[in-house]
């Protein structure tokens, strides 16, 4: 299941990477650098386990698109700290809380969406437990039991 | 089209005064961890300023579909590299200082 659905991303990518619709030679290199790119994936995934699921997929552009919005709101914050520091003054505090997200994929994508937003940067993720480091006390309090760690968990959901 | 050039040119212009923010809070800021926040103001909203006024510039091509496959890779790639950054300094022993700010907002 898993293995056509990545040969037709790949060959998309490809082909939007290239821009060289026509020309035969081109277009079987590019098919013979994704079958090898599946071969290897193949024999990868005998010993390792790629455990992210199609729906997942489905769901990741609507996460990425809050996730954008949200990206915005803590630049703004952050930039507010940079630029008036008496007014809005850091207060770096260190806290480890409980990951919603049970799976690999799903502590990996909140753990990065941590970093990914400034303000908040994700030390350690060990035993379903994130530590993050923030530049504000606000900002942890918002990720433990604020929409992201909700909705990272709703991703990997399996439908009923 | 000069409304195309005119928004991009003003998302060049953010971008810029994003990436100058950054650096500033960089040198400004207390300690190494929170020097990462201030460092990731220029990976994510100052990266994305530029990828998307040079795909205003672009217009509908093949070339704008690369441009948000470099973004992509960036904000996949950047808190990755961040998180190995804070971890291995962590692990080296470096201590985050951590504080509540005086009730006096900080004026003393």
């Amino acid at each position: 299941m898993h293995l056509p659905l990545l040969g037709v991303g790949l060959l998309v990518f490809w082909l939007l990477l290239s821009g060289y619709w026509t020309n035969p030679l081109l277009l079987t290199l590019g098919l013979l650098s994704i079958a090898l790119t599946l071969w290897i994936v193949a024999r990868i995934s005998r010993q390792y386990r790629f455990g992210s699921p199609w729906y997942l997929c489905r769901r990741l552009p609507s996460y990425l698109a809050w996730l954008l919005l949200e990206v915005y709101k803590a630049n703004i914050s952050v930039l507010k700290n940079i630029w008036f520091p008496r007014r809005h003054p850091i207060a770096p505090a260190v806290r480890r809380f409980p990951i919603r997200a049970k799976s690999r994929i799903g502590q990996t994508i909140f753990a990065n969406s941590i970093t990914l937003t400034p303000g908040t940067v994700s030390f350690d993720v060990a035993e379903g437990e994130v530590t993050v480091h923030a530049v504000e006390e606000g900002a942890i309090a918002e990720l433990m039991d604020g929409d992201m760690n909700d909705r990272v968990a709703a991703l990997e959901e399996a439908p009923q | 089209m000069l409304v195309i050039d005119i928004v991009s040119g003003l998302l060049l212009l953010a971008g810029s005064i994003l990436g100058l923010s950054g650096a500033w809070g960089l040198l400004k800021f207390p300690d190494f961890y929170a020097r990462v926040h201030a460092a990731s103001i220029t990976d994510t909203l100052c990266a994305a300023c530029f990828v998307a006024a040079l795909m205003l510039q672009a217009s509908f091509s093949l070339v704008a579909v690369k441009l948000l496959m470099v973004l992509l890779l960036l904000w996949l790639t950047s808190p990755t590299s961040g998180h190995a950054l804070v971890k291995a300094a962590h692990r080296s022993g470096l201590r985050a200082v951590t504080w509540t700010p005086p009730a006096d907002g900080g004026r003393s």
